[in-house]
């Protein structure tokens, strides 16, 4: 593939993100994974309703006190907000306006941070309470769950702090199209994974 | 644009030599990689299952202590299908895979080599665990009460080392997925790719959804031992069923994983052997996707006694026995086949034919094990283990021996000796049923499995005597088999393309072994068997379906290696974090340099080469 | 050639269309984006409110499926051409999940 090639918002193709051979294969390819993913994070579901109430006598954390939802509504409406953002960036990139892609990535990835803080702010104070990872079947699992949404997350935001970094010199062309796109479906599907997450661990573990 | 060295009659140094391997993205290379690897741990396992054997050979042995009995099992079974039965199916989907649907390579070559590597320090990994504290000793399912409160390190190498290797498999069926729905020439449609390639797609489907769930429930093993986790503990309010479930999700799956190619080579073998189509195609397929699918449905028929229930136990019992009917319909399909053709009673087509009663003995007793109340009898004995066997071995352990002469001068580019070939099948063949037909009598008897010994007395010595003699022949038919690979190897006498005569689909079309791009020119293929209907025109080669191009060919890099040092690394840190201070700083130190590695790949452009027109033509001339 | 990729002009009025049409869909995504924020509204607040488990529980549930299908089919563009066999494994996954979790809260008990 020729890097080189010039590219004008009349010349660039429809479909950017499946133009090449190598790029029809990330795209199929990555779905693929997404694929494997729901059934990894299926599995982590379902433990965490298994053992959602399972903790040794006299043990005081239940899922009822323990959570407080304000801080997760707001962790909410800055992960919902970011996948939008990621829609605006595949928009500028569809239309061949790189900095106007960039922007739209970078604004998605300072929500991302945000999201990430305010988990990690979560953490903390349950740590402090003596809610560790130790504590009892629930809280393992707990952490274990939501801890691998937000390790989802962190690698995200690696993964896109990379991408604008290594390709901020070099515009738009189709070698880096599809990596863009690539990261945008990776970006939705963890903020599917916390939709469930916020239902079933923070509004169902309120509601009792 | 590099220009590609001329790789004919160029001698290569060791080191040269050493580099081009650990750096290969060669799909051909890299499924040679996996017949060693997956050939190495399948000797491994051999010889545990040799001591077993011994121990059992008579009552109240103490040929080894209790303990090691333990690992030993443990070690066997996990190496069986982890280390060896699936890194060599592996190895033939590689590299036969993209020469059957007409493609250069698979769709992600780096990720092929990174499959390979994880895989091989999986391996390594578990099987240090021999020399460095002690093997795994809680079988191969680990059921998480006895490996929770298994002493030492054990269970921690098998955690790591399966976690490493399972990570490589997942990689090896996205990969296949991805060139098999992308990847075909053209005018091949899904309804005209060979068998063994629809069965590896399926397979593949099978690890995308089977493996997921290991790899959580190894991370909760992983958690509750080294991490201070509570999944598996009753007393902090965890539930071992939880291991179970997750385990069986996996494990049902896997076992389809590895039959499904063994069916997929048997149906090649039997349509070329037999020179005739394979019988009722489009049964095979949909039978084949059936099979995939139901067995996801299943699992629970290895927990019957677990006390789920009887609705539970009534469904997984009924839907167990449904998946014997897609499976019938592949028998007969194999058994008309060769109804009317011409048949050449060749190596590989005796593996096939003592296949047949083979895998349908197993294949019935797991129906009869699907009866709930029956299992109750039968669980835990070595009824189970008769069954398992016969399906593993009669099935798989038979379909990757036949695969070895079916495509080894397509890989090789020489023919292991017939002769040889067939010694290696009656000592392997009578050997095989010597050691489990009885098995199922010594079960019915009340033997249980996974025991280090047995009291004199109850009737069971002559069985598990003759048992251990037919170990000792399979021994020898495998050793056997390695002195042919030898001699095979030492006489180094060349082959053309087609040297069996009736290859029927693509990957006979081309030189034995394939020039490193495969196909000059991308194939048209023109109907279900493509080069037999070109054979039937009198046709030399494949019909082209491009002129001839430049061809883009990826870079070797050595970068899969080390990612998955660092994950070797961090291993152990893991594992000794419990006992020294240093492990956090090994962990860490681990995986900070698969990251690292990781970005390298990522922030360094890797375009590969082209082989130009000419180079093509030239080298294409020069075999003429 | 099979390095060469084709580079094909697009005329004023194709390019016109072709912008027209994708700012139509950036409007439909921003629609999306309200009704999936308004969702997430109604599930905090049913909980808050204080209603019955009974009621509560099936109600988010659903409402998450919903929006979850919306994330699938418009952000991720699964409801556009050529993304049949991804949808096809897509929904292979989430038969698996779903038996998965349907298990773990049937058959494991204390």
């Amino acid at each position: 593939m020729d890097l080189n090639t010039k590219f004008t918002p009349q010349s660039w193709p429809d479909h950017p993100e499946t133009a090449t051979m190598e790029a029809k294969n990330k795209f199929v390819g990555f779905w693929l994974f997404l694929g494997g993913e729901t059934v990894l994070f299926a599995t982590l579901f379902a433990t965490y309703l298994a053992l959602k109430n399972s903790v040794p006598d006299g043990n005081e954390f239940r899922t009822e006190t323990l959570f407080e939802l304000p801080l997760v509504f707001v962790m909410t409406m800055l992960l919902l907000t970011s996948s939008l953002t990621s829609v605006y960036a595949m928009y500028h990139m569809k239309n061949y306006n790189f900095k106007g892609m960039q922007v739209w990535l970078a604004i998605t990835g300072f929500l991302g941070l945000g999201f990430l803080a305010l988990e990690v702010y979560e953490f903390n104070h349950y740590i402090h309470l003596g809610f560790t990872f130790g504590n009892s079947a629930f809280s393992s699992a707990f952490y274990t769950l939501v801890g691998t949404h937000g390790l989802h997350v962190a690698i995200g935001l690696v993964w896109l702090t990379l991408l604008i970094l290594r390709n901020a010199k070099r515009g738009l062309n189709l070698y880096n199209a599809t990596k863009y796109y690539t990261f945008s479906l990776y970006w939705h599907f963890i903020d599917v994974v916390w939709v469930f997450i916020f239902t079933v661990v923070y509004l169902m573990g309120v509601v009792g | 644009m590099t220009t590609v060295a001329n790789s004919v009659g160029q001698k290569k140094g060791f080191g040269a030599t050493l580099w081009d391997w650990l750096t290969t993205v060669d799909h051909k290379k890299i499924g040679i990689l996996y017949l060693i690897g997956g050939g190495f741990f399948f000797v491994l396992g051999g010889i545990e299952a040799m001591l077993i054997r011994l121990q059992l050979l008579i009552p109240n042995n103490d040929f080894v202590s209790a303990g090691f009995f333990n690992e030993l099992i443990t070690m066997h079974g996990t190496t069986m299908i982890f280390l060896a039965a699936m890194p060599l199916l592996f190895g033939f989907m590689n590299a036969i895979v993209p020469l059957q649907i007409g493609a250069r390579d698979v769709a992600f070559p780096f990720i092929n080599s990174l499959g390979f590597w994880m895989f091989f320090f999986g391996g390594l990994f578990l099987n240090l665990s021999w020399f460095l504290d002690a093997a795994p000793d809680a079988g191969w399912t680990s059921y998480a009460s006895l490996s929770i409160a298994s002493t030492g390190h054990g269970i921690d190498f098998y955690a790591i080392g399966l976690q490493i290797a399972g990570a490589g498999t997942l990689m090896a069926g996205i990969n296949f997925l991805v060139t098999i729905i992308n990847m075909r020439a053209p005018g091949m449609t899904y309804m005209r790719m060979p068998l063994f390639t629809w069965t590896t797609f399926v397979a593949s489907a099978l690890i995308l959804f089977a493996f997921p769930p290991l790899t959580i429930g190894i991370f909760f093993l992983t958690f509750d031992r080294m991490f201070g986790g509570n999944f598996f503990d009753h007393t902090m309010g965890g539930n071992t069923i939880i291991w179970e479930h997750i385990f069986w999700i996996f494990g049902h799956p896997e076992v389809y994983i590895l039959i499904l190619p063994a069916f997929g080579i048997f149906s090649e073998i039997f349509s070329v052997f037999s020179r005739k189509r394979l019988f009722g195609y489009s049964a095979m397929v949909f039978a084949t996707v059936l099979i995939g699918f139901l067995g996801f449905m299943v699992w629970a028929h290895h927990m019957f006694t677990v006390g789920l229930g009887p609705t539970a136990n009534a469904i997984f019992a009924v839907a167990t026995m449904a998946i014997a009917v897609p499976t019938g319909v592949k028998i007969f399909n194999w058994l008309l086949t060769m109804w009317g053709g011409s048949i050449k009673i060749t190596t590989p087509m005796l593996y096939a034919l003592g296949f047949i009663p083979s895998f349908v003995m197993g294949g019935v007793t797991g129906v009869q094990q699907g009866a709930a109340p029956l299992d109750y009898q039968l669980h835990d004995s070595y009824f189970i283990v008769a069954h398992f066997h016969y399906v593993i071995v009669g099935g798989v352990v038979l379909a990757i021996l036949a695969a070895t002469h079916y495509w080894w001068p397509k890989m090789f580019g020489t023919m292991l000796s017939e002769k040889l070939g067939k010694i290696t099948f009656w000592f392997f063949f009578i050997g095989f049923h010597m050691t489990f037909f009885l098995q199922h009598f010594l079960g019915l008897m009340g033997m249980p499995r996974r025991v280090w010994t047995y009291m004199d007395g109850q009737g069971w010595n002559l069985f598990n005597l003759i048992s251990t003699i037919g170990a000792i022949l399979m021994a020898i038919g495998v050793i056997v088999l390695i002195i042919n690979i030898i001699v095979t190897t030492a006489r180094n006498e060349r082959v053309g393309n087609d040297p069996w005569e009736d290859g029927r689909t693509l990957e006979w079309a081309i030189p034995s072994p394939p020039p490193f791009y495969n196909f000059a020119q991308t194939p048209l293929v023109r109907g279900l068997d493509t080069y037999w209907i070109e054979k039937q025109e009198g046709h030399k080669g494949y019909t082209a379906a491009e002129p001839v191009t430049d061809i883009h060919m990826p870079n070797g890099s050595i970068i899969p290696f080390f990612m998955t040092l660092g994950l070797f690394i961090a291993g152990f840190g893991a594992m000794y974090r419990v006992d020294h201070s240093w492990g956090l700083g090994v962990l860490v130190f681990g995986l900070a340099f698969t990251f690292l590695t990781m970005a390298i790949r990522s922030v360094k452009d890797d375009l590969g080469y082209y082989v130009t027109k000419d180079q093509i033509r030239r080298m294409e001339r020069g075999r003429d | 050639m099979a390095h060469d990729i084709e580079i094909i002009e697009k005329t004023p009025a194709e390019y016109a269309y072709k912008k027209r049409r994708s700012d139509r869909l950036m409007r439909s995504q921003l629609m999306m984006f309200a009704l999936m924020i308004f969702m997430t509204l109604i599930s905090f607040a049913a909980v808050q409110a204080g209603f019955s488990a009974y009621f509560v529980i099936p109600v988010v549930l659903l409402l998450a499926a919903v929006q979850v299908g919306l994330q699938l089919y418009y952000f991720m563009h699964m409801s556009e051409k050529g993304h049949g066999l991804v949808a096809f494994f897509m929904y292979g996954g989430i038969l698996i999940a779903f038996l998965t979790v349907l298990t773990f809260v049937t058959i494991i008990w204390w």
